[in-house]
């Protein structure tokens, strides 16, 4: 029987009701008393030096109130990176100048070097028009093997070279790692691109600034997965307004997916602009603008080296990996192809020895971080596919060759040769269960049948691993973080019983607002309907850090059952009061404060009365109220994991792709809303999907990005997709957080892509077209040129 | 120079003066305050905008707010309330449609048009008709799931008319 509320209930989402009636409160959709309009103006070449702006025309026009260039942010900060990496020579890496708005330089098509402030929309974006810039065009650095080999082009300026850090990882392994690679029986090399995404939130960027010149506090309403983030960043880097003056709301967001994480110069600049004029001031992003100027994902050439036994034992794993950061560095740009990456290279296998080296390198693009996986994705992509490709020069099953080298389950805990320790997990169970639900015994059957309609089937697989609960604090600022990465909440008891509870994580999508309630309500005993989550608004929240790399409830629900934690412990004490019985006799369940052993009881209702209305109440040793604040720090990253299958047909007259199944089991620990998650691993896996099959961001060589809209970007479309088969039944709970949860958010993004490519490579091996490789998206072209080749 | 236009939506009138170059999607956000109709491109591919006109979906970034004088429009708050939804709101809620909501009231219109046209569709005759709204979040089974539902939904509340 299938729970219907609390943990584990398929609960409909609470947040649902506005959104279906046209009732969500978007940024763009918040109208504020004198609201003005700001427009920015980007540079349409890749790579110039500012000579001069001539405002004075944009000024003069109807309804403009104010221009803003760089020079008006001349004197402020810069919006920093969020990891500080050391290049393997010891040399910390280099970390240019993100201003406001460029100044003197602008560094990639859509950098914003201007902005007009207006009583309209029109006007604002009219006045832009009317802005006269004299750039003087510099070389643009767009191709990442150009921008390493000549240092005589550079992305910046102020750069000697084009390379931001050159991180190897561990590098104390290297040697061991080159000497089995010289021995092995077996060395498998591939090289391989991962292509360049745009995340595309339907909802695009905006931002509102508000300033009160009688109290001196700004507000800043903006798309964000983590307002208190952008406060600091604000606050404390950029415009140097103290932080109790700055209140950063994130209302509803549609959509982030990693790229509404960063603190964008738009941001910056409304504040600054509500400051100058005394009135709100507005932008919303068009989507070009969204296109231009959101941090886009992925974007690495790898070649990696798999050395193993004749017989598929895995011996040795060694990459090199170009990772573009372009022409700026994005707050978590740096982590994504390090410590989000390198750490992953050993997947879910025993290898012994893992060996990874990434040069991050600055280009004329559009600032690169992370995008739904982060990093994570990259590694399982680069290891499934050379896994595969090895399994087939030795003529082995790629199914078996994974068996084989699974980590297994008495080998918990498990650490790797890239310093990750695997708490728990159960690989072989999600395999096995994905061979069940894949109907992988049927395969052969079915790929008779397509034969008989002429289409050639394959079948893929990956078994994958991600380390999502970002994470221990300590771990991570030893590793190069600026921040800590905890997260807090705090539980408010209402005099009547209800109850508000604050959250640290921001919801943008995923389903917050129902999921934390029914963890509350299971521990409490109290309806769902009586719980509200809040989030996304740092004046009424006591601090967090947001919601990405799939951390919401491992680590900040975590936070909210300490709290919840706090208040049992508070209520027993208020109880033994009441019921003139010791503390150690009371007991909490089912929302009742019991001595054990009688049938004296105080409901829930009745305690948080009491500790409001405090007449019968031990004033002298207790507080009044009930009210409970707990910040947690994780002991260590999450590890979920999983196996996916993949199976297709390819069309040999055109090439196209079209995917007949898609398979995932998962281990997500302890999943709290069966619904949910299943639509957590659905999104995941279509954009991993869209990633292989259709999506590619490309810049010509001038540095012009020549998919900025919806005509030349393919977003996966319903007709582009198949239905998925989801089950999450293999799960080991989490053993270091008491919910024993994992994360489930970027899963089907990281083991996706993957399985698409290796199982149309198998449908063309099988029908005699033995391709070793294509490179993603696996476009009706790449696949025709590389089974005609 | 501004032209004065009026518009009925959802069957009631709105009328203001509008610059000629204003959006229909913008007439309805900003002069008729309706803020269910999202705007997510701007250049007629995403969907996040549709509405219909005169009972056909149409994208309402794609047609100005002087085209559509005398003409019937339709917004997602056309359909159900909060304390009612309607059988496709209701099928959404129940089969998980949505996520961040932002294709939401695009992706309801649509499917509106599809039940009036085809009351029993198929999964492959549902995904076909939804394969012209983009959503990121959902990866589409979902939604086509919903709108199955909904067919569920109406089919047994004819039911109980009928008995």
């Amino acid at each position: 029987m299938p729970k219907d509320h609390g943990i584990g209930a398929s609960s409909k989402r609470r947040e649902d009701v506005r959104f279906l009636t046209g009732k969500g409160n978007y940024t763009a959709d918040i109208t504020l008393y004198g609201q003005t309009y700001a427009a920015f103006a980007r540079s349409n070449v890749a790579h110039a030096k500012i000579k001069s702006i001539d405002t004075s025309a944009a000024e003069a026009m109807p309804g403009v109130l104010a221009v803003f260039t760089g020079a008006d942010f001349a004197d402020v900060g810069g919006n920093p990176a969020g990891w500080l990496i050391q290049s393997r020579n010891g040399e910390t890496m280099k970390e240019p100048k993100r201003p406001v708005l460029a100044h003197g330089e602008v560094c990639h098509v859509g950098d914003a070097y201007a902005a007009v402030i207006a009583e309209t929309v029109a006007q604002a974006r009219n006045a832009v028009e009317a802005l006269v810039v004299d750039f003087e065009e510099l070389p643009a650095v767009v191709d990442m093997a150009d921008a390493v080999a000549d240092n005589s082009k550079r992305a910046r300026t102020e750069l000697t070279d084009n390379i931001c850090f050159d991180w190897g990882w561990i590098e104390d392994n290297r040697a061991a790692v080159d000497a089995a690679f010289a021995s092995a029986p077996h060395v498998t090399t591939l090289e391989l691109v991962n292509n360049r995404l745009v995340p595309n939130a339907m909802e695009p960027r905006a931002s509102i600034g508000v300033y009160d010149a009688s109290t001196e506090d700004y507000k800043l309403y903006t798309t964000s997965q983590n307002p208190h983030l952008t406060r600091l960043l604000v606050a404390a880097f950029v415009m140097g307004i103290p932080e109790h003056k700055l209140n950063v709301i994130a209302p509803d967001v549609g959509g982030g997916f990693g790229s509404k994480i960063y603190h964008y110069g738009e941001e910056a600049l409304v504040l600054a602009a509500a400051k100058r004029i005394g009135r709100p001031v507005k932008w919303v992003a068009d989507r070009t603008e969204s296109f231009l100027s959101d941090a886009h994902g992925r974007d690495h050439v790898t070649k990696i080296q798999l050395a193993c036994e004749k017989d598929g034992t895995f011996l040795a794993v060694r990459t090199e990996t170009l990772a573009n950061v372009g022409a700026y560095l994005s707050n978590f740009s740096t982590a994504t192809p390090t410590f989000l990456h390198g750490t992953l290279m050993a997947g879910p296998y025993k290898t012994p020895l893992v060996y990874v080296n990434v040069k991050a390198v600055f280009t004329n693009t559009a600032p690169v971080d992370a995008y739904r996986g982060a990093g994570r994705p990259e590694a399982t992509y680069s290891l499934e596919r050379v896994i595969d490709m090895a399994a087939r020069e030795l003529n082995l099953d790629p199914w078996e060759v994974r068996r084989k080298n699974l980590i297994t389950t008495d080998m918990f805990p498990y650490t790797t040769p890239v310093a990750l320790q695997y708490d728990t997990g159960n690989y072989q169970a999600t395999l096995d269960k994905l061979i069940e639900l894949s109907d992988k015994a049927g395969f052969e059957a079915r790929a008779a049948e397509s034969a008989k309609r002429g289409k050639m089937r394959g079948l893929g697989l990956s078994t994958w691993i991600e380390a999502c609960g970002i994470a221990p604090s300590a771990l991570v600022g030893a590793l190069g973080a600026r921040v800590g990465l905890f997260d807090a909440a705090t539980v408010r008891v209402n005099p009547t019983g209800n109850i508000s509870v604050m959250v640290g994580a921001h919801s943008h999508g995923q389903g917050h607002e129902t999921v934390f309630a029914q963890v509350v309500s299971s521990m409490l005993g109290i309806p769902e309907a009586n719980i509200d989550i809040v989030h996304g608004d740092t004046a009424k929240i006591p601090f967090g850090m947001g919601s990405y790399g799939s951390r919401s409830l491992a680590v900040c629900g975590t936070a909210m059952t300490k709290a919840v934690d706090k208040i049992i412990a508070k209520g027993k004490k208020i109880a033994a009061h009441m019921l003139e019985a010791s503390e150690g006799d009371i007991e909490f369940a089912d929302g009742k404060f019991s001595v054990a052993g009688t049938d004296k009881a105080k409901t829930f209702g009745e305690i948080a009365f009491s500790a409001y209305v405090p007449h019968n109440y031990p004033l002298e040793t207790l507080e009044p109220g009930l009210e409970e604040t707990a910040f947690y720090d994780p002991a260590n990253f999450t590890y979920p994991a999983g196996a996916y299958s993949c199976e297709v047909e390819v069309d040999p007259d055109t090439g196209k792709v079209e995917i007949m199944a898609f398979t995932c089991a998962d281990d997500f620990g302890n999943v709290m809303n069966p619904m949910i998650v299943n639509g957590q691993v659905h999104g995941g896996v279509a954009q991993g999907i869209g990633q292989a099959l259709l999506e590619n961001t490309s810049y010509d060589g001038n540095g012009q990005l020549v998919t900025a809209s919806y005509m030349d970007y393919a977003m996966p479309r319903a007709d582009d997709l198949p239905n998925y088969t989801v089950d999450h039944s293999c799960n080991t709970p989490c053993t270091h957080n008491p919910l024993g949860v994992k994360g489930c958010g970027e899963a089907g993004a990281i083991g996706s892509p993957p399985a698409v490519v290796n199982a149309v490579i198998d449908a063309l091996a099988r029908a005699g077209k033995p391709v070793k490789h294509i490179d993603m998206p696996l476009s009706p072209a790449r696949v025709w040129a590389a089974m005609n080749a | 120079m501004k032209t004065s236009v009026s518009l009925k939506i959802n069957g009631k009138s709105y009328q203001d003066d509008v610059e000629p170059r204003t959006l229909l999607s913008d007439f309805i956000r900003h002069h008729a305050g309706l803020k269910g109709t999202h705007v997510g491109c701007e250049h007629g591919v995403c969907g996040a905008c549709t509405v219909m006109i005169d009972g056909k979906t149409a994208r309402s970034c794609l047609a100005f707010a002087v085209q559509c004088q005398d003409h019937d429009i339709t917004t997602v708050e056309s359909l159900g309330t909060q304390e009612e939804l309607s059988p496709l709101q209701q099928g959404f809620w129940e089969k998980h449609g949505l996520q961040c909501g932002y294709c939401t009231s695009g992706m309801l219109m649509l499917a509106t048009e599809l039940l009036e046209h085809n009351p029993t569709p198929t999964r492959d005759e549902i995904r076909e008709a939804i394969s012209g709204n983009l959503c990121r979040c959902t990866g589409y089974q979902t939604i086509i799931d919903s709108i199955a539902r909904a067919v569920e939904i109406k089919a047994g509340t004819a039911l109980e008319a009928a008995e």
